[in-house]
């Protein structure tokens, strides 16, 4: 999963398409995943490095991601 | 010959200073003549009406004359014209309603033997995109357009409903348009918009969509000098946009492109665009002249009024090529405080 190229982010968490015009807002840890997402760095070490930094179980992280995952491309902010 | 802007400021008439909900884009088509040229211009107004707000809005209009209405005839307009020509001696006039374009067009001719510029499209190209004619436009260039019916009597409503189902869209001639659920909303809709801009009536399959528009200016040979596509985020219950976007859309260009290539569109236009699910783009109506959000192309580093004035000077205009997306617009009301007298004079003496 990518971002798509053209995506804006911004450290407090807003997010701008400039395809769509569309713009969200999203909370620390999503600006943070998002940050990691835009450097080019592959899930499987996004999803290392939460586990790393914060307290959660494998398991929960996987669920969430696959919501977060789902969230973006609802959100036509992922490449096809 | 090109003018000297040294020798005196550049007289730009505009018209369409309605300011209201549902704005005439007269006064941001000054807005942005005034960024663009600075103090080198005097702005008259030409209007139709007294309570017109951009009429009393002095830091940007210079000075106003009332204009006889397009059904009095290109003559009455002439006269007017040319009587204000021996006051003002203007360069250029910048007609900004659909109603008034087929006068403006018809007298171009003689404006430009009195010295006074225009950049408008013509007769063909303005008919090519009518409402009525928009269905037949999109076949002809491989357009994609929503189905749409014609119709003259409120006894054909039903028969346009069979084949277009419900929703659907009853608009009127000039401006306005209803979102009908049944016969009878269509009915009251076409009574509506029969009555306020006559007939005919276009009955439009409703598209479910994003809503975006493009402003755009052609330079009459099949070139686009600007394109600025702009998303709309907040929408008035008229359907105006009351804020939008600047976005980033190599399809919309292309599309703005197409059109200005298939009718080598002359002067500003705005394209009404509505994406479906599938992302296929749907020209819903082509408005033959600046929205009313145009100063957004000045925000957005592409000053359309300003590059039609050039254009219309006779002077060379490089294509814009890039332009800030994710500039925004947010439209806002307020009360202008003036005096009776201001608005004695414009109704008395027709100037002010």
């Amino acid at each position: 999963m990518k971002l798509k190229k053209n995506i804006a982010t911004s450290e407090n968490g807003f997010i701008f398409n400039p395809s769509t015009g569309d713009s969200f807002s999203s909370n620390g840890i999503a600006a943070e995943i998002l940050g990691l997402m835009k450097l080019g760095r592959s899930a499987d070490d996004i999803k290392q490095h939460i586990l790393n930094t914060y307290d959660v179980e494998p398991s929960q992280l996987d669920r969430d991601w696959e919501d977060w995952s789902m969230q973006l491309k609802d959100a036509n902010l992922t490449e096809l | 010959m090109l003018k000297n802007f040294a020798d005196k400021p550049l007289v730009i008439g505009v018209t369409a200073l309605n300011a209201i909900d549902s704005p005439g884009p007269g006064v941001a088509v000054i807005r942005a003549l005034r960024d663009g040229f600075g103090d080198n211009i005097r702005v008259i107004g030409l209007s139709y009406e007294s309570l017109e707000p951009g009429v009393y809005l002095h830091d940007l209009v210079d000075k106003t004359y009332q204009i006889p209405y397009p059904s009095a005839g290109a003559h009455a307009l002439v006269d007017r014209l040319q009587y204000i020509h021996g006051i003002e001696h203007l360069d250029v006039i910048i007609p900004n309603f659909d109603a008034e374009l087929y006068n403006f067009i018809k007298v171009s001719a003689q404006l430009r033997i009195m010295g006074i510029h225009t950049f408008l499209p013509t007769h063909e190209q303005l008919d090519a995109r009518d409402k009525m004619n928009l269905s037949k436009f999109g076949e002809k260039y491989k357009l994609h357009v929503p189905e749409a019916i014609t119709i003259y009597k409120a006894d054909e409503l039903r028969k346009a409903a069979d084949e277009l189902d419900y929703p659907l869209v009853v608009k009127g001639k000039y401006y306005e348009a209803f979102v009908c659920q049944t016969l009878e909303q269509a009915h009251k809709a076409f009574y509506q918009l029969s009555a306020k801009w006559g007939t005919p009536i276009i009955v439009q399959k409703f598209m479910k969509g994003t809503e975006i528009n493009i402003a755009a200016l052609g330079d009459g040979e099949g070139d686009c000098i600007s394109i600025i596509p702009m998303r709309k985020l907040y929408i008035t219950d008229k359907g105006k946009a009351w804020a939008g976007i600047t976005i980033e859309d190599a399809d919309l260009l292309d599309l703005a492109r197409q059109f200005t290539k298939a009718t080598n569109w002359r002067g500003g236009f705005e394209l009404e665009i509505m994406r479906d699910a599938d992302g296929k783009l749907f020209i819903m109506e082509v408005n033959p002249r600046f929205p009313a959000w145009i100063y957004l192309t000045a925000g957005a580093g592409q000053n359309q009024p300003e590059a039609l004035v050039k254009l219309a000077m006779g002077e060379k205009v490089e294509a814009f090529s890039e332009y800030q997306v994710g500039k925004m617009f947010i439209r806002y009301a307020w009360d202008h405080i003036t005096d009776v007298s201001e608005f004695q004079q414009l109704s008395a003496f027709g100037e002010l």
